[in-house]
Order: C-alpha cells, then sequence, then structure tokens
C-alpha cells in the first residue's frame, strides 16, 4: 500500500515566506532609518496592501465580489470619530473598536446582500454603503455631513507629533502583517479547502455538507473588521472625517479592485504585485489625478477580460509555485523530493 | 466521393479531460449508423465533438470536404448537420410552435416543415401553443426531433433518445425513424439499449472507455461479440 | 404635504428609472452580464448629446436622434470586442470589466468636461404643465418620459413575443448552447442585445439630462436606481422594472415629503425592505442569478 502524505509548503514556498517575511521586517524598522516622505507613503501603501489583501479574500476566495467596502471604511471612520473626538477613548485602541463595530455592521448587512448573486450582489452592496453615507449626514452628533477633525486637544491628547506618526506607521504595518497572516492561515485551514471547494464547483461543494453560508459569512465579516480597521487608521493618519470621503466608492473601493485585478485576483500573493504597480503609478502620475484612475482602470478592465488572473497568473503560466505555504500537495512515498 | 461523415483519429473531450481516444468512424449518405456503449463510455462526447461542442485534442472531423474544427457551432446546422441533444434541452420560454420554428433558423431546402413534423408525430398537434417547459418526456422528445428536423438537415445525430423515457414511448420515436431516413437524412443514433440499436442501424460502432472496440454490420454482429465489446473483459 | 401630488409626480418618475433600468434588464436577461457602467454611459451619451448639439447646431433633442443609435453602435462594438469574452459561469469578469469601464469613463469625462454642472435643453416643454386639480400639476416632460417608458418596454415586449430576432434572443437566453445548435450565432445576438441596451441608455441619458443638471460623477447613482428598479419589480420581468421604478420613484417622492433630502434615503429602504422580505421582487419569476 503506498503511503499518502499532504505537503503543504515547497522550495518556492520556503523562499517566498522567507523573503516576504525579510522584507516585512525592514519595513517595520523603517522609522529609524528611513526618511518622513518615504514613511508616509509607506503607511498609504501598507493601507492599500491591507484592502486589498481582504479584498482578494473576499472576491478571489470566497466569490463575495463587492463594490462597497467604502461602507465599511465610512463607518470605520465614523466610529473613530466618535470614539476618539467625542469620547476619551485612546485614539489607537479606537481603530480595533472601530473594527470590531464595522464587523457588528457586518452581520445584518450580509443578511441582506447575500440574498443577491454575482453582479447584482455588487451593486447590492454599493446601495447598502450609500445608505450608510446617507444615514452619517442625518445624524447631528456626528456633524451631519460637515467636516469633522480630529484635534490635538481631544483625539490626540497626550501624543506628540512624532509619536503619532510613528505609531500610526507601525499600525498599518501590523494591519498589512496581519492581513497576510489571516489570508494565509485561512487557506491554509479547513474554511480554506471549503473556500476551493466551493469555487471550484459550488454545487458540488453544497452536496459534500460545507455550509457556504457559514463559509461566506465569516469571510465576510472577518474582512469587514480589517478593512474597517485599516479605514480607521487613514482617517487617523489625515485626522479628518468627510463625508463624501469616507465613504469614496473611488478611494476605498475602484483603487483597491484596480490593485487587485492588476496583480490577479485568486492569488496569495497578487495583492503584493498590484501594490508595486500601484506605487510607481501614484509616484509617477501624482494622487490628484484623473490619469491614475484611467490607466489603472483601463488596464484592469482589459485585464479582467484579456488576463483575468491578473500579473501573477501571467507568472504562474510560466512556472507553476506559491510564495506562501498554501498548498495541499498529495505525494506518494515513491516520489522524490 | 467523399463521405458525408469522416472522424480520423479524434481525441476529444471537455477542457483538459479527454474522453475519447483516436477514435475513427466513417458515414456514407443513407446509412443509418448506430453508437453504442455504457454509460460515460464516450458516445454523447463524440456526438458534441462533432458538434464542436467540446474540445478537440487531436484528429479530424470532415463533412464531406469541409474540416468542421474552423467553424463556429452555429454554422453546422447552416452547413446541413443537426443533433437532437441528450435531455432534448427544449427552450422553457418558448411555445411548442415557437421551438418548432425556431429549428428553422438554417433556412434549408427540403421537405420538413411544421405540417410535416405533425404528420410524423401527430401528438404535438394539440401542443402548439402550450409553453414547451410544461410536458412529458416522450412530448419533449418528440418535439426536441421535430425542432431538429425543420432546419431539413443531410446528418441528424440522435443523443440518447432513450433516456428517461418508459420502453413504449422509446419504441414509438423509433417507429418514426425509417420515415426519417426515406426523407434523406442520415441518421446516427447513440443508444445504451443495444437491442434497439441494432434494431434500427445498418452499421454500428462499439465504443469502450473512449475507443472504438467494434464495428461492423448490424445484421451480422454475434450477441457475444457485442457483450464484449460494451462491457470490455472482465 | 401634499402626498396625492407626490404620488403623481412618483410614478412619473418612475417612467424615468424605469428606461434605465430596461437596459440594464435586458442586458442580464440574454446575457447574464451585468453591467456597472450602465450609468456612466447614459451620462456619456449626455455629454455626447452636448456635444454634437454645439458641433452640429442642432437642439439638443435633435441632437440626441443621433446620438440614440451611435450609443447603439458604441454598445455593439463594446459587445463584440470586449464584453463577448466575459460570458461564461464566472461573472467575475464581467462585472471587473464594467466597474473599470465606468471609472475610465467618469475621469475621461472629467478630464474633457470638468466638473462643472451641465444639462441638456429639451425646450419649453421641460417646465410647461397642465392642472390636474388645484393641487396637483403634471409636467409635460416627466408625462413625456412616463410615456416613452411605457412604449419603450411595450416594443421590447412585442420585439420579444413576436419576431424571429426576439425568439431567437429568448432561446439564446433561456440555452446558448443549444441555441447554437438550431443555428444561433449567439456572439451576433449578445451584439444586437447590446446594442438595444445602450440605445435604451441613450435614451435615458437625454431625459435624466434634461430632468437635472448631471455631471461626470453622475452615473453611479443611476446605476443603482436602475438596478433597484430592476430588483424591486423582479427579475425577468420586462413589465416589473416599470412597477419597480414606479414604486421607487414614489418612494423617493413620499420620503421628500417627509422631509426634503430624505429621498434618495427612503428609495434605498424601500428596496432594502423588498429585498429582505420580497428578494423574488414584486413581479418576479424567480430567477436571481
Amino acid at each position: 500500500m503506498t503511503e499518502v502524505t499532504l505537503k503543504r509548503s515547497s522550495p518556492a514556498s520556503r523562499i517566498g515566506s522567507a523573503a516576504v517575511t525579510g522584507m516585512f521586517v525592514l519595513v517595520a524598522l523603517y522609522p529609524f532609518y528611513g526618511n518622513d516622505r518615504t514613511q508616509v507613503t509607506l503607511v498609504e501603501v501598507l493601507g492599500y496592501f491591507s484592502l486589498a489583501m481582504m479584498w482578494n479574500l473576499l472576491a478571489g476566495f470566497a466569490g463575495l465580489v463587492s463594490v462597497g467596502q467604502q461602507g465599511f471604511v465610512g463607518i470605520a471612520a465614523y466610529s473613530l470619530f466618535a470614539l476618539a473626538e467625542l469620547n476619551p477613548v485612546d485614539p489607537f485602541l479606537s481603530i480595533p473598536l472601530a473594527a470590531l463595530i464595522t464587523a457588528a455592521f457586518s452581520v445584518p448587512i450580509a443578511l441582506v446582500v447575500f440574498r443577491l448573486r454575482g453582479g447584482y450582489f455588487a451593486i447590492g452592496t454599493w446601495v447598502v454603503a450609500e445608505v450608510f453615507r446617507l444615514l452619517t449626514l442625518e445624524i447631528e452628533a456626528l456633524g451631519a455631513g460637515n467636516v469633522q477633525s480630529l484635534t490635538a486637544k481631544n483625539a490626540f491628547d497626550g501624543y506628540g507629533v512624532e509619536l503619532r506618526k510613528d505609531l500610526v506607521f507601525w499600525m498599518a504595518w501590523v494591519l498589512a502583517v496581519g492581513s497576510v497572516v489571516i489570508t494565509v492561515a485561512v487557506l491554509r485551514s479547513r474554511l480554506g479547502l471549503a473556500l476551493q471547494a466551493v469555487r471550484d464547483n459550488a454545487d458540488g461543494a453544497r452536496g459534500l455538507g460545507v455550509n457556504l453560508s457559514r463559509v461566506r459569512l465569516t469571510i465576510w465579516v472577518t474582512a469587514a473588521a480589517w478593512v474597517g480597521a485599516t479605514g480607521a487608521l487613514f482617517h487617523l493618519n489625515s485626522a479628518t472625517v468627510t463625508n463624501r470621503d469616507a465613504f469614496s466608492v473611488a478611494s476605498w473601493t475602484a483603487l483597491v479592485v484596480f490593485i487587485v485585478i492588476i496583480g490577479g485576483v485568486g492569488s496569495a500573493h497578487g495583492p503584493f504585485i498590484g501594490v508595486g504597480v500601484y506605487w510607481i503609478i501614484t509616484e509617477q502620475l501624482g494622487k490628484q489625478s484623473t490619469l491614475r484612475f484611467v490607466v489603472l482602470g483601463a488596464v484592469a478592465a482589459l485585464m479582467a477580460v484579456i488576463a483575468p488572473k491578473g500579473i501573477a497568473g501571467m507568472l504562474r503560466r510560466w512556472r507553476q509555485f506559491e510564495i506562501f505555504p498554501i498548498e495541499r500537495r498529495l505525494v506518494l512515498k515513491e516520489e522524490k523530493e | 466521393m467523399t463521405s458525408l461523415l469522416q472522424v480520423s483519429h479524434l481525441t476529444a473531450g471537455y477542457g483538459d479531460f479527454k474522453a475519447v481516444f483516436d477514435v475513427d468512424v466513417q458515414i456514407e449518405s443513407g446509412e443509418t449508423i448506430a453508437i453504442v456503449g455504457a454509460n460515460g463510455a464516450g458516445k454523447s462526447t463524440l456526438l458534441r465533438a462533432i458538434m464542436g461542442q467540446v474540445r478537440i485534442h487531436a484528429g479530424s472531423v470532415f463533412f464531406r470536404d469541409k474540416d468542421l474544427a474552423a467553424e463556429p457551432t452555429s454554422h453546422r446546422s447552416h452547413m446541413g448537420l443537426a443533433m437532437v441533444p441528450e435531455g432534448r434541452r427544449l427552450f422553457p420560454s418558448l411555445t411548442v410552435r415557437e421551438n418548432l420554428q425556431i429549428g428553422a433558423t438554417a433556412k434549408r431546402q427540403g421537405p420538413w416543415n411544421i405540417g410535416k413534423v405533425v404528420e410524423l408525430f401527430p401528438l404535438i398537434d394539440r401542443l402548439m401553443n402550450r409553453s414547451a417547459a410544461k410536458l412529458s418526456g416522450g412530448e419533449q422528445q418528440a418535439i426536441a426531433i421535430g425542432r431538429a428536423l425543420m432546419g431539413n438537415p443531410e446528418l441528424l445525430l440522435f443523443d440518447e433518445v432513450s433516456l428517461g423515457l418508459a420502453p413504449v414511448v422509446v419504441k414509438q420515436l423509433y417507429a418514426a425513424l425509417p420515415e426519417i431516413t426515406r426523407e434523406g437524412t442520415t441518421a446516427v443514433v447513440v443508444e445504451q439499449d443495444i437491442h434497439q440499436a441494432l434494431a434500427v442501424s445498418d452499421r454500428v460502432y462499439c465504443l469502450l472507455e473512449g475507443r472504438i472496440s467494434l464495428t461492423g454490420r448490424s445484421s451480422e454482429i454475434g450477441k457475444s461479440s457485442i457483450t464484449k465489446a460494451y462491457f470490455g473483459e472482465i | 404635504m401634499n402626498w396625492l401630488n407626490a404620488l403623481v409626480q412618483g410614478v412619473l418618475l418612475g417612467g424615468l428609472y424605469a428606461i434605465f433600468a430596461t437596459g440594464l434588464s435586458l442586458a442580464f436577461g440574454v446575457m447574464r452580464f451585468v453591467n456597472l457602467a450602465h450609468g456612466d454611459f447614459a451620462i456619456l451619451a449626455g455629454y455626447l448629446t452636448l456635444s454634437t448639439a454645439s458641433a452640429l447646431g442642432l437642439s439638443h433633442p435633435l441632437a440626441t436622434l443621433l446620438v440614440v443609435p451611435l450609443m447603439a453602435g458604441i454598445g455593439f462594438a463594446g459587445q463584440r470586442l470586449l464584453f463577448n469574452r466575459t460570458i461564461g459561469p464566472d461573472p467575475l469578469a464581467g462585472i471587473l470589466c464594467s466597474f473599470g469601464l465606468g471609472v475610465v469613463i467618469q475621469n475621461l469625462l472629467l478630464e474633457k468636461y470638468s466638473a462643472t454642472d451641465r444639462f441638456l435643453d429639451a425646450g419649453s416643454i421641460e417646465t410647461d404643465s397642465f392642472k390636474l386639480n388645484d393641487s396637483i400639476a403634471i409636467g409635460y416632460f416627466p408625462l413625456l418620459t412616463f410615456v416613452s417608458a411605457v412604449v419603450l418596454l411595450g416594443a421590447l415586449q412585442l420585439f420579444l413575443s413576436r419576431t424571429k430576432m426576439g425568439r431567437a434572443f429568448r432561446a439564446t437566453a433561456d440555452d446558448p448552447k443549444t441555441a447554437q445548435l438550431v443555428g444561433i450565432d449567439d456572439k451576433k445576438i449578445y451584439g444586437i442585445a447590446m446594442a438595444i441596451a445602450f440605445g435604451t441608455v441613450g435614451i435615458a441619458g437625454f431625459f435624466l439630462g434634461a430632468r437635472e443638471t448631471f455631471a461626470p460623477s453622475s452615473g453611479p447613482s443611476q446605476l443603482l436606481f436602475g438596478f433597484e428598479a430592476v430588483v424591486i419589480g423582479g427579475l425577468g420581468s420586462l413589465w416589473g422594472t416599470l412597477i419597480g421604478g414606479v414604486v421607487l420613484g414614489v418612494a423617493q417622492t413620499f420620503g421628500n415629503q417627509l422631509s426634503v433630502g430624505w429621498n434618495l434615503l427612503a428609495g434605498h429602504i424601500v428596496f432594502l425592505l423588498v429585498l429582505a422580505f420580497r428578494p423574488n421582487g414584486l413581479l418576479g419569476t424567480g430567477v436571481r442569478t
């Protein structure tokens, strides 16, 4: 009887994991050796990376193609404001709290939008985000749509400018690393196996007893929490909450979606590539330009059709590999390593 | 003179999967051919490969002197090649009459029209305005055959006509076959039921695990050889 | 508080939403394609009308007569060149492609026309109205919009049920593979379906632009309204989109009666309620995916 073992990693994934870990360690130490301007950019890059990993988890693995991420960001941003500015909650503690609030809201949202599928699900998430945007306009305590600021007097009481800057950076780092850890953990787990099964054949998976709704809901709530945390961090960084920007499709969904598509949706390392492309394009074209959206949007739209697996997919066609230990390969005893 | 249909060294299947291997089939005008084999032997895949619905990995399919590999599926009915698909597959949003009418999308000359189809299967007459979604299996099968005939095909492929139908219904359907071939259509019948297949055909091909295991004149094939070819060596 | 007037205005507004919803519904019905750029294309049509009118010295309504077939052409080309590749069991490609396209269109419009609000001029008909009674006035233009919606939907229904091509549409929507077997060129059908859908988008763009001001970023809200109308009415039903549009319009005008500025929220909430309690919509035939 041949013996069968399950191999989770490969030479590529060992190298890849080591490289990624090393990279993150280098980045973590940046405030000690780097310049301020790039540190600010890195916060944004790390933040978008975290958002991208989460959207990839949702759309690429759980089949939940949401274009309503801005809803989670907006909820988290206003939660942050309510906690840190209106109440004496530590601003950095407010971030995980805002994440929890967002996660809480995501449950009833799921109950409604999960009745839809495919493109209609996508638009449904957009509607929900709009509803929250309009609701926050009505709430006096949150400023009823006026620009709200996180002030040094209230929110940042006790934090000097330098400390604030570095803490924000490390928080962004935690969120980015965490998003990788979550993604790898999910894909390695039974939940991940269920997701792969569902992705390949939803009906077959259901037949095997995979609880589709529970799997999807778990991913949804987790992603909502993490997106909320990241959104809260961005607003902590800018110290401003405006209704239009907190719930902006362009900033929180469009760019994220483009990053993931270009990098490779459904691939664990796709967002790394996508964020890299985003960084380069943003450096070249500037943050305010419409050209940035045109270029990224056009490339993403074309890639969705011509190269649906993104750059990661193109690389995989050249050589099959995973940089994280998320594979499941059955190895027969006779097989040489 | 070129054969009506020439399948040579065909290896085909869905995507990367292969279901038929190195299959050779030759069909002359006027014959009735049966293709038999157990469930999963590759019979339907072979028909679908001929109709361009599955991927051809190797080999070729020629309809007269035309290489079908280059043609999209929708051209075939215009060329005179039609199929009664497995599971009937009538259009549920259309009435029975509309299902027949749409069968004539390929405007080809020939004897078949709605009147003649109703002559062949009189049961259709009272069903004309019914939605195709609410019919019995036998009714659906008759209409599906009628729909395929409306295109006046030269070659008509029947994919598992008997599937899910009571024997007496199957008999009635096959009783119509001589009329169809008499009007000039060459028929290829894919069947799991060996007796039925041998009874209606001139020649038979047997598939086993994707390969041709036997071929010959239906009247000359011995029971033991076809059984062995059908089930394989035990 | 004039609820009756609000009801009438809401019904007429529903006509506009129904026109938007029609294209969305058609594309989805035939090709299972949800065009997230639907609203943006309507705004594009509005800007094209502006430019065509000034370039050729035409009035806006006349320019629209040129823009509608132009949009149909764009839809046909877009389908054949781009969207046809997205058809398949995985809706991801179509959603993402159209989403990206929408963003591109919005930003290109912003580059070319800037963010200033624009409007289309349909002449005096825009503001003229007749009085039904002391408290209800019916604007000619909203009435025209509503009537156009009914005519459009009626024409589409006739097309689908009475013509050969319409029959081919229905067959292709049912079962594209078997449609190919009977000789229907499904790629061509998709192209024509998209052309019709884009034609309605051109019409919708005109009625929208003449009714209220628009800007490059106005697309998404129209997408949401169109989508809500489709879902409220029920997927799979053409007249459902009219009912859905009307329900949405009335919800919005009623919301406005309750408190000015609540119109959008009221519409969205009614939509969510329908989704929560009657997910198949009011007239739906149950096709949800």
